[in-house]
């Protein structure tokens, strides 16, 4: 029964038509792959993360630095603009945190 | 085999200073002087920069990686330097090494001497350097509870200099980082990180190697000269 309407979304997605902004899905194994490479992490690690997976403050390699990489491969890869007054501690401190600024940022462009 | 040796870089002031370079020196044909990435992007891609210039070592070809002045192992201050004197330096590094070739690494294209033909890794302009190096700076300070805007950090910056995320930089060149475009260059060849496997280096938190890259960069300068 859940099966079914799991495979009802996922068809329903993927009929989106094009020139809307990425889906959730999309944006979510971009943002993975971006967290791998800044991390030098293997994918099956980064595909771990849920929405409460601590990041900046919680990973020791992530400092600002690395932080500021972070957000500049994001505009590159998701073709977002990001304004510094848009960072804040709360949108780095989780996964999930980051991936709805990402998603917020993806519509708004 | 490798080694370090001495040059002699001029400084802004007039003046000069002994620099170190790491090379890999048998007085062959091909001389390829090496400008490595700047700031917090030479730390994350030394590795890699110095086993490209292993391999390519191995294909017969002399490489040559001098500090420049304010950076690596050099004792002049970074915060005496300038984008003008780094590339009076790279010219003088090319003349006393007797290069051949040239190879730019990152932000390192901004200091090409205009002779030398060669290749570009991944190139980009300092002002996007920059951009990253405030916005870290900016998420220091908020992670601090201090405000911080950027638009106000760079323009005093431009006055006075900063110290921006660890790295202390005059007024000059930071207005310079800022002003001044990727060179455009009809000598050089981009080697654009979309021809190698995998993201940049530079993107690690932590400084890191990845054979495969140094492979791919080496082979593209090797087949590149030894096919002239």
């Amino acid at each position: 029964m859940n099966s079914e309407h799991a495979t009802e979304n996922t068809a329903a997605e993927s009929e989106q038509p094009k020139g809307l902004a990425p889906s959730r899905h999309e944006i979510d194994t971009q943002l993975r792959s971006i967290l791998c490479d800044v991390l030098g992490l293997d994918a099956d690690d980064v595909e771990a993360f849920d929405n409460d997976t601590g990041l900046f403050g919680h990973l020791p390699e992530l400092d600002s630095m690395a932080v500021a990489g972070l957000l500049t491969e994001m505009e590159d890869r998701l073709s977002i603009l990001i304004e510094d007054d848009d960072v804040d501690g709360e949108m780095l401190e989780t996964y999930g945190g980051l991936l709805a600024f990402a998603e917020a940022k993806s519509i708004e462009s | 085999m490798r080694s370090f040796v001495q040059w002699t870089a001029p400084l802004p002031n007039g003046g000069t200073s002994e620099e170190t370079a790491l090379v890999f020196d048998k007085s062959r044909d091909y001389r390829l002087l090496v400008l490595p990435a700047l700031f917090d992007e030479a730390n994350k891609l030394r590795h890699l920069t110095v086993e490209v210039m292993y391999r390519l070592d191995l294909s017969g070809i002399d490489c040559i990686l001098p500090d420049l002045p304010g950076c690596n192992d050099s004792l002049a201050p970074l915060s005496a330097q300038t984008l003008a004197g780094w590339r009076a330096a790279a010219a003088s590094a090319a003349e006393q090494f007797r290069a051949t070739h040239l190879l730019t690494v990152r932000t390192g294209a901004m200091c090409a001497p205009d002779t030398l033909p060669g290749w570009r890794y991944a190139p980009q302009a300092g002002a996007r350097q920059l951009r990253s190096m405030i916005r870290a700076q900016g998420i220091s300070a908020k992670e601090a509870g201090d405000s911080f805007s950027a638009e106000e950090f760079g323009n005093a910056a431009r006055e006075n200099g900063a110290n921006l995320a660890g790295w202390s930089i005059n007024a000059e060149m930071f207005a310079a980082l800022s002003d001044t475009p990727l060179p455009d260059s009809e000598l050089l060849i981009e080697i654009g990180q979309e021809n190698l496997s995998g993201a940049g280096l530079w993107l690690r938190a932590e400084p890191d190697h990845d054979p495969e890259q140094a492979d791919a960069i080496a082979a593209a300068i090797a087949v590149g000269l030894l096919q002239e």
